[in-house]
C-alpha cells in the first residue's frame, strides 16, 4: 500500500519526478565517468606497456613508477652493457619518450631491437621507419587523427612521414627512431628507460637484485610490480581530484533531492495531516518521504548507469584516444553514494512533515 | 445510563497561543457521552466545537482538566499515545472530506487499515463498502466522485477499522441536500443498526434533531445546556 502512494505521488507530479530522476542521473553519470576516465587512461597505458614484452624496466633516478615523461638521463651505451654483463638478458632495448599536447606520448625507439622484443608486431599498412623522419601510428591514432600511411604529421615541430600504421597496445600510440628524437630534443647519448627482455622470465628477480648492486642509483622494476606500483600511485594523485567531483556530485543530489522533498511536502501538508488523523505515526510519515526520495534515486541511479554507457560511447567514439573502463565496484560505489546524497536530502522534509501539527496540516490549503 | 461514559470530559480548557497572546478557546467544558448515543454538538462559528472535536479525537492535547476516552487519559498522553488513539480508537470524518487525492477511494478506505496494520479487503471492508454502497465506485480517484460520494468514502475510511469513537464534523456542510440526507441517513444506521458511537459537530439544528439521540449547545467556549 505505501508503496503504491509512493507510486502515485510520484506520478502526481511527474516533471518533477522526471527532474528529480535526471539530477540523480547525472549525479552517477559525473562520478562513474570521470573514475572511469582515470581507470581507462590507466589501463590503456598498463595494456600497452605490457605489449611491450619486458620483464624489467629501468627508470632514471628522479622517475617515480607513475611518471617518467619527457626526460632522458640514462646514458644509452648502459644498454649495451646490461646485454654483455647479463647472459641472461635476450633483448635489451633504450627508449626516450616525449609528452604530447594531449595526454599522448612520442615514442623513440630502435625499431629492430623493439620489434625483437615485441615479438613482432602487425601492420594495417606501410612498413617498419627507414629514415630518420619517419614515423610509425598504431591504429586508434590513425582512426583518430585520420592519418594515412604517406601522410605528413607534426611531431616536436617538425615533420614526419607515416612509414607505417601497427596495432595498438604495443608501447605508444607515435613512433620516432631513437636517433631523431635524441637529436631534435638535445638528449644525445641519452635514453628515457631501459626495457630487459629475459630468456626465462622466472630469473627477473635474481636479475633485478644483481642490476641493483650494478646500478645503485636507479629504480629497476619488475614490469608487473611496476604496473602495480603505478597503478597505486596515479589511483593516489588522481584521488583528491576524484573525490572532488563526487563531493560536487553528492552536493547535487542532496540539493535537487532536498529541494525535490521539501516542495512535495510542502505540497502535501494536507495529505500528511490526514495520514496523521488517520494514525499515522511519525515513523510511518518519515517511512513515506524517505521511500519516496529513495525510489527516485533508485531511479536516478539506473538512468545515470545508461547514461555512463551512452557517455562512454559517445566520448570514445569522439576521442578514440581516450578509453574510459568503469570499474564493477564503482557501479556500486557510485550508487551507494547518490543514495546517501538522496536520503540525506530527503531526511530534513522527512523529518518536517513527521513533526508537522495535524490540525494546522489538515487546514492547509 | 448505567454504563461508564465511554467519552468523559471534566474542566477542560484548551488555551491556543497566537502571536504572543493566549486565546482560549475552551473554558471548563463537562461532557459525558456514553457507548451507543449518538451525540450532536451545535454551536456557531468560533463556539470551541471544533477544539473540543480536535481535543476528544487526541489531534491537539488539552491545556487543563481532565478528558478520558475509552477509558485512556488523554492528559497524561504522550504524543505517540494520542497517534495510538487515532488508530484505534476514533475514525473521523470531516467537513471537507479529506480524501487522499492521488487515491483511488478503495486505497483511500485500504490506507487506513494499512496504517492500522490490518490485511487490505478483509471482511470489514467489504462490508464496509456493501453497507456505504460505493462498491461501483471503489475505482474512481476522489476528483471523480461527487461530494457525497466522497463523503460515503470518507465514512467507509473511518470505520473500517471499527473504532469504538466516530467523530464527525460538520459532515453535511459541504453537501447539498439530498447528499446531507443520505449522509446523516447513514451515521443514524450506523449508530441504530451497529451501535456505533458517535459525536457530530454541526451548526445545523435541524440535522441534529433529525439522527442525533442527544444534542448539546456550545457557545463562547462552554456547553450553555444538553
Amino acid at each position: 500500500m505505501i508503496n503504491k502512494m509512493v507510486a502515485r505521488n510520484l506520478l502526481h507530479r511527474p516533471i518533477r519526478t522526471v527532474l528529480s530522476i535526471l539530477a540523480i542521473a547525472v549525479e552517477v553519470t559525473m562520478i562513474l565517468l570521470i573514475v572511469g576516465l582515470g581507470e581507462g587512461l590507466l589501463e590503456d597505458s598498463q595494456r600497452r606497456t605490457r605489449g611491450v614484452g619486458a620483464d624489467i624496466l629501468i627508470r632514471p633516478s628522479t622517475s617515480s613508477a607513475a611518471m617518467n615523461l619527457s626526460t632522458a638521463d640514462i646514458p644509452e651505451k648502459l644498454v649495451a652493457k646490461l646485454a654483455e654483463e647479463f647472459p641472461e638478458i635476450e633483448v635489451a632495448t633504450g627508449t626516450t619518450v616525449m609528452m604530447q599536447g594531449d595526454l599522448q606520448t612520442i615514442t623513440g625507439v630502435d625499431w629492430d631491437r623493439f620489434l625483437q622484443m615485441a615479438d613482432g608486431i602487425r601492420y594495417f599498412g606501410g612498413g617498419p621507419m627507414e629514415k630518420p623522419y619517419d614515423a610509425i601510428v598504431d591504429e586508434v591514432y590513425s582512426r583518430h587523427k585520420k592519418v594515412r600511411v604517406g601522410d605528413t604529421i607534426r611531431l616536436l615541430n617538425h615533420d614526419f612521414h607515416v612509414a607505417g600504421i601497427v596495432e595498438s597496445g604495443k608501447m605508444s600510440r607515435v613512433f620516432i627512431p631513437l636517433s631523431t628524437m635524441q637529436d631534435l630534443m638535445g638528449w644525445g647519448g641519452k635514453i628515457s628507460q631501459v626495457y630487459l627482455k629475459l630468456r626465462d622470465p622466472k630469473q627477473t628477480y635474481p636479475v633485478i637484485d644483481r642490476i641493483k648492486q650494478l646500478l645503485p642509483s636507479y629504480p629497476v622494476y619488475a614490469l608487473e610490480d611496476l604496473l602495480t606500483q603505478a597503478a597505486a600511485d596515479v589511483r593516489e594523485m588522481s584521488a583528491q581530484f576524484v573525490n572532488i567531483i563526487i563531493g560536487i556530485a553528492v552536493i547535487i543530489g542532496f540539493i535537487v533531492v532536498l529541494l525535490s522533498m521539501y516542495t512535495a511536502i510542502l505540497e502535501r501538508t494536507r495529505e500528511i495531516g490526514i495520514l496523521k488523523s488517520l494514525g499515522a505515526s511519525k515513523s510511518y510519515i518519515t517511512r513515506l518521504i524517505l521511500r519516496e526520495a529513495l525510489v527516485v534515486c533508485s531511479l536516478g541511479i539506473l538512468v545515470g548507469f545508461g547514461f555512463s554507457v551512452l557517455g562512454k560511447w559517445v566520448v570514445e567514439a569522439q576521442f578514440p584516444l581516450v578509453s574510459i573502463t568503469i570499474p564493477a565496484n564503482w557501479l556500486l560505489g557510485g550508487a551507494t553514494i547518490a543514495v546517501a546524497g538522496s536520503l540525506l536530502g530527503a531526511f530534513y522534509p522527512a523529518a518536517k512533515a513527521a513533526r508537522q501539527d495535524p490540525i494546522s496540516a489538515l487546514a492547509y490549503d | 445510563m448505567s454504563a461508564d461514559p465511554i467519552i468523559e470530559v471534566n474542566g477542560l480548557t484548551k488555551v491556543f497561543h497566537m502571536g504572543g497572546v493566549d486565546v482560549p478557546a475552551l473554558r471548563g467544558v463537562s461532557l459525558q457521552v456514553y457507548p451507543g448515543e449518538f451525540l450532536a454538538i451545535l454551536g456557531p462559528s468560533g463556539s470551541g466545537k471544533s477544539t473540543l472535536f480536535h481535543v476528544i479525537g487526541g489531534l491537539t492535547p488539552p491545556t487543563e482538566g481532565e478528558v478520558k476516552v475509552a477509558g485512556s487519559d488523554l492528559t497524561a498522553m504522550t504524543d505517540g499515545d494520542r497517534t495510538k488513539l487515532r488508530k484505534e480508537v476514533v475514525g473521523f470524518v470531516f467537513q471537507r472530506f479529506n480524501l487522499l487525492p492521488t487515491l483511488t477511494a478503495e486505497e483511500n478506505i485500504a490506507i487506513a487499515q494499512h496504517i492500522a496494520g490490518r490485511d487490505r479487503q478483509d471482511q470489514a471492508f467489504q462490508e464496509t463498502i456493501r453497507m456505504l454502497g460505493i462498491e461501483h465506485r471503489l475505482h474512481h480517484k476522489p476528483y471523480a466522485l461527487s461530494g457525497g460520494e466522497q463523503q460515503r468514502v470518507a465514512i467507509a475510511r473511518a470505520i473500517v477499522n471499527s473504532p469504538r469513537i466516530l467523530l464527525a464534523d460538520e459532515p453535511t456542510g459541504n453537501l447539498d441536500t439530498a447528499n446531507s440526507e443520505t449522509v446523516l441517513s447513514i451515521l443514524k444506521e450506523l449508530n441504530q443498526r451497529l451501535g456505533q458511537t458517535i459525536l457530530m459537530i454541526t451548526h445545523n439544528p435541524a440535522a441534529a434533531a433529525g439522527c442525533a439521540s442527544r444534542t448539546v449547545h456550545m457557545r463562547d467556549g462552554k456547553i450553555v445546556d444538553s
